[in-house]
């Protein structure tokens, strides 16, 4: 490893501008003629639109335009789309409501925009927002799924009778019913994984442009993958063909997956700009956000699994009703489907499993894809089963694990996925000896001398990465391909540019993309640039989720690297007279091995651009392309441990201790990666014990939408985080690297509950385990 | 937040004209409560006239036993005051625990009993206090001036110009804050006075505001204890409930936070 290669603790190269205030988010942007958007919301969560006065508004200073749903549709913009298709195991489709941008007749949940004003400045079009008048006729809402599939509750959409979207297994149902009654044990345990909001630091924005003379439209927006959302809005949305839509995702402050999905807002600046003949920039505030941004979470499970004699897993069984919201955001259903049953195996060896999924409507904000999506919930359900499995039967929680085990692979699951490398007991080892796991009596009871109530949890997860080959999630019902585009551009005096159609926004790409480059050449990070989000430079690229940057969106980088070292070999080895294969790359030069002969990289990269000296034949230039396809999955594990104390008086819960040990494969820069370990664990912190969304179960309304009622994760509510990895490289892509950015969010939460119950000695306990909450469980079970 | 025309008086007649001048006008002080609330278009004031340019609202004094801290006084200025610290440490340490570094440099005593949020800390102090609120008009004793949830005795224009209260020979406050807010889910500031008098204010947790509660009182006078304090049976009937924490927890609270305050004082 060079000093800026592959494995080195490189300092962030997009920090400077980062921290000096100077990047460019969607929001920063500005363009002459530019007017401002106020959306217009219903206020109640289901509503029957008996019209809409816009004349008072319409006549308000500044005002440019105030527009409906009804000229949208008449315009023929399309519905938004759920793009990953579900069968029922009857064999019907998913059943999907319209979505409209701006709704038409009907308003589903709080939030839903009925009218958007165009005004000269943001006061004056939300001053004039206020002035549209909205004739409701309020009918009852429903926001829980569980009642929301009840009889004689209210209906979202015609379409879903029942407001259930779809009724979906996985697994041998049979062969897991004869396990579980022939089974020694079965731990039976309710689970509830909690609604989370997504709050990254930069709100949603969009800003429209449409250029008349052209025909043509530009949307800067805050997604996490432009190209999806250029594809999206021209094929299904019909706002332009793709060759007449522009889509610039500029610095984006953090998604989390909520900015995978395109929302009615970046649609509706782009319609309305052409409609209001100027540009058109909308900017979510908090409230918005917490109202309209997709939810992560909020499914509701009862679990079944069965043990042997041997207390060897033999069957689990799940049933789930998955909360969907008013309407089908874009990958809401594969959420928990095929990234959530398919992962319900664990790091077991189960004979058995099945899994249950009913998908409801409920009129509460659309629920998609957040930081770990499905496999947070799956790893939740898993890990609080065998923590309460363990206690029921008497064995320690890192027994049962270590008996049960997937110790050789390749491992098939009965759930679809086929892991491919992994030791697990090493992470367990690691962490238990990082927690001084047998210390923990001892701390126990010297905590309990000082009135305190000690638990440790732990919790062995196992994730899905670098989501996937495009033919195997094309035949799960998978809109599109999930593959990656790489291309490299070595300019004429050796400086490179690699174009990727992963994005960042948090990730680091500028740095560790960058250090691919410098491993390969041996030249410096601050010789390359990453170009990425927007895609009028960037052919096509399938962006950024699932921990899938490093694990496909390198990959895709290297495959053209090589093309990219190819070449400057066979230039190289003219230029020299040499073989090609006597060509090796060192320290930013190109030498014949075992002479001192050597061209520097930039001399090459000259050479290829002026072609005065080319081998017969050669293109001039050094510019490569690739699509990398990953040729499976790739299976992040690892082993969480959480040491809490709890005030009994109180309820309240301090984490001790947490400790991470986690098997990424092959590591690119270490402290980028420890950095995503951090920010994954707060936000399981947050799950776990302080965040949840809560609607009012009658009226519908949003009681948690400021930072007054919502608790985020803040610095004093974390502990310092004991972080180490093991290696097992990932088999199935060039670099060995299995993804890193969703595991802390995936692994921590059942660490935490198993720690607190532990600590309580009551089983009974949801997330987020508020004092209040734990303060009650306490006293339950009479400690 | 609406449009608004902003005033920066330098005297408090000058404040009281500029206000009585429009019906729509509101006084700021370190704007901490009311500009958020602009924000989100829930207030909306045609004028703001800023008080913090007002000489006569500044300072902390101490005579002899007497204390007086002006209303436009910083929660960060109680926190690190020498002869607040002497006369009645209790009143510093609520005040380092309330918000943030940013909230504490512009928030004021003034602003925050004058708005009154049934979860804001400063009433409890007043309340435990027996403290006078001094205003441009006359001298209010707390246990009249905080009428209701973001309610006071306070008239339309009238200015809070400070409080004032004896050092106790004893005190103490303990809060258990909201997650979320960090507002105070509940704060029990305890207070015996020179002459032996206990009183115990409570905050976050009523119904209706900042109360005093009789049993803890009573307790805490017989036996200054924490486990006096605990032996107290503490009603939920008119406490508060909300997704952070039903009234039977609060109760709780009342009770935990009273008897870490008598430990603490
Ligand atoms: C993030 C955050 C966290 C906070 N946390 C806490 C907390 O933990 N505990 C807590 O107690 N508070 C908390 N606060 C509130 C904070 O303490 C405020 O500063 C305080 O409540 C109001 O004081 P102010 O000077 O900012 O008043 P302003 O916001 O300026 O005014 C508030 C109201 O009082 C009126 N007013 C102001 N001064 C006077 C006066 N001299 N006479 C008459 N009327 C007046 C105004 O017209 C207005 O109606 C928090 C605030 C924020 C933003």
């Amino acid at each position: 490893m060079g000093v800026e290669g592959i494995g080195a603790r490189v300092a962030r190269k997009e920090d400077k501008r980062f921290l000096m205030g100077q990047g460019r988010y969607t929001d920063d942007m500005s363009v002459p003629g530019m007017r401002y958007a106020a959306f217009v919301r219903s206020p109640h969560a289901h509503a029957r639109i008996r019209s809409i006065d816009t004349s008072a508004a319409g006549d308000m200073p500044g005002v440019i335009a105030v527009l409906t749903g009804k000229e949208m549709l008449d315009d023929g913009i399309g519905n938004l789309i759920c793009g990953w298709m579900i069968h029922s195991k009857d064999g019907s489709p998913m059943k999907m409501g319209a979505w409209r941008p701006i709704a038409h007749e009907t308003v589903r949940y709080v939030g839903d925009a009925v009218a958007v004003v165009v005004a000269d400045s943001m006061g004056e079009a939300r001053d004039a927002a206020e002035a549209v008048l909205v004739d409701y006729e309020v009918l009852p809402a429903v926001t829980d799924a569980v009642r929301a599939l009840e009889a004689g509750q209210p209906q979202l959409h015609p379409e879903a009778p029942g407001n259930l979207i779809f009724d979906w297994q996985l697994g041998d149902s049979d062969a897991t019913d004869a396990a579980i009654a022939a089974a020694a044990h079965v731990t039976e345990i309710r689970i509830v994984n909690n609604r989370l909001a997504p709050n990254p630091m930069e709100p949603r924005a969009a800003l429209g442009i449409y250029d008349s003379a052209e025909d043509h439209y530009t949307c800067y927006t805050t997604s996490q993958n432009p190209h999806v959302a250029r594809l999206v809005m021209s094929a299904f949305y019909n706002v332009a063909p793709e060759n007449k839509l522009r889509v610039i995702a500029p610095d984006v402050g953090g998604g989390f997956g909520s900015k995978i999905f395109i929302y009615p807002e970046e649609i509706v600046c782009l319609w309305a700009s052409r409609r209001a003949g100027v540009p058109v920039k909308w900017t979510s505030d908090r409230t918005e956000a917490f109202l309209t941004d997709a939810h992560g979470r909020d499914h509701v499970s009862t679990v079944k699994m069965a043990f042997d004699a041997d207390n060897r897993i033999t069957a689990l069984k799940v049933d789930t009703i998955a909360n969907f919201g008013a309407y089908m955001s874009l990958f809401s259903s594969s959420v928990p489907t095929y990234l959530y049953a398919t992962l319900l195996s664990g790091q077991y060896a189960i004979p058995a499993i099945h899994a249950n999924v009913r998908a409801v409507y409920t009129n509460t904000a659309a629920v998609d894809a957040y930081r770990g999506a499905g496999r947070p919930e799956a790893t939740y359900l898993l890990e609080r089963t065998m923590e309460t499995a363990a206690r029921e039967l008497g064995v320690s929680p890192a027994e049962l694990r270590r008996i049960n085990f997937i110790r050789a692979f390749p491992h098939q699951t009965p759930v679809i996925m086929n892991y491919d490398a992994g030791d697990y007991e090493a992470s367990l080892e690691a962490a238990m000896a990082a927690a001084d796991w047998n210390g923990f009596p001892a701390r126990k009871a010297e905590a309990a001398s000082r009135g305190m109530k000690r638990g440790i949890g732990m919790s062995c997860y196992i994730e899905a990465c670098g989501i996937a080959p495009s033919a195997a999630v094309g035949s799960l019902g998978a809109g599109v391909g999930l593959w990656e585009s790489a291309e490299v551009r070595v300019n004429a005096v050796g400086t490179i540019e690699v174009l990727t159609g992963s994005h960042s926004h948090g990730q680091g790409h500028e740095t560790t993309f960058a250090q691919l480059v410098a491993e390969r050449f041996g030249v410096p990070i601050d010789s390359v640039s990453i170009v990425h989000g927007d895609t009028d430079k960037v052919q096509m690229g399938m962006g950024t989720y699932g921990s899938r940057s490093g694990a496909v969106g390198m990959s895709a980088i290297v495959k053209a690297l090589d093309k990219v070292e190819a070449k400057a070999k066979k230039i190289a080895a003219h230029l020299m007279e040499a073989d090609e294969s006597d060509i090796v790359i060192e320290n930013g030069a190109l030498k014949v091995a075992g002479t001192d002969k050597s061209v520097p990289w930039f001399q090459m990269a000259l050479a290829a651009y002026t072609a005065h000296n080319l081998p017969s034949g050669m293109e001039p230039g050094l510019k490569e392309g690739a699509f990398y396809d990953p040729s499976n999955f790739t299976f992040p594990a690892g082993c969480y441990i959480a040491e809490v104390e709890v005030d009994p008086e109180t309820g309240k819960t301090t984490i001790v201790q947490f400790v991470a040990a986690d098997d990424f494969g092959n590591i690119i820069n270490p402290m980028i990666v420890e950095g995503q370990v951090h920010g994954g664990i707060a936000q399981g912190i947050g799950q776990a014990l302080l965040e949840g969304v809560h609607y009012d179960p009658e009226t519908g309304q949003l009681l948690t939408a400021s930072y007054m009622d919502y608790t985020m994760p803040r610095a004093d509510d974390l502990p310092s985080f004991k972080v180490s990895h093991q290696v097992t490289p990932c088999p199935g892509n060039p670099l060995g690297i299995k993804g890193c950015g969703e595991a802390g969010a995936i692994g921590s939460p059942p660490a935490l509950i198993n720690a607190i119950t532990d600590a309580i000695g009551n089983n009974d306990l949801t997330m987020p385990a508020t004092p209040q909450k734990v303060w009650a469980a306490a006293l339950a079970a009479g400690n | 937040m609406y449009a608004t025309n902003y005033h920066r008086p330098s005297s408090i007649a000058e404040a009281v004209a500029l206000q009585s001048s429009s019906d729509e006008a509101k006084y700021v002080s370190g704007g901490m409560t009311l500009i958020p609330t602009m924000k989100q278009r829930l207030a909306a004031p045609s004028d703001l006239v800023d008080l913090r340019h007002i000489a006569e609202l500044k300072g902390i004094s101490v005579n002899g036993s007497r204390v007086r801290i002006g209303a436009g006084t910083t929660h960060a200025e109680v926190s690190a005051s020498p002869e607040l610290a002497a006369a009645c440490p209790a009143i510093c340490h609520l005040a380092t625990h309330i918000g943030d570094p940013h909230v504490r440099h512009m928030g004021t005593i003034g602003g925050s009993i004058a708005n009154n949020d049934p979860a804001a800390d400063y009433p409890s102090a007043m309340l435990a206090l027996g403290a006078t609120i001094v205003t441009n008009a006359r001298e209010i004793p707390a246990d009249d001036f905080f009428t209701g949830l973001f309610e006071t005795a306070l008239e339309d224009g009238e200015i809070v110009v400070a409080v004032t209260f004896d050092a106790p020979a004893k005190a103490g406050y303990s809060k258990f804050p909201n997650p979320a807010s960090r507002y105070a889910m509940t704060g029990v500031f305890v207070a015996k006075a020179e002459g032996g008098g206990v009183r115990v204010a409570v905050t976050g947790a009523g119904a209706n505001g900042v109360f005093r509660h009789a049993g803890l009182e009573a307790a805490l006078s017989a036996d200054w204890s924490a486990d006096a304090a605990a032996s107290v049976t503490v009603d939920a009937g008119d406490l508060l409930s909300d997704i952070h924490g039903s009234a039977e927890y609060r109760a709780n609270l009342v009770k935990v936070m009273a008897k870490r305050a008598a430990a603490a004082a």
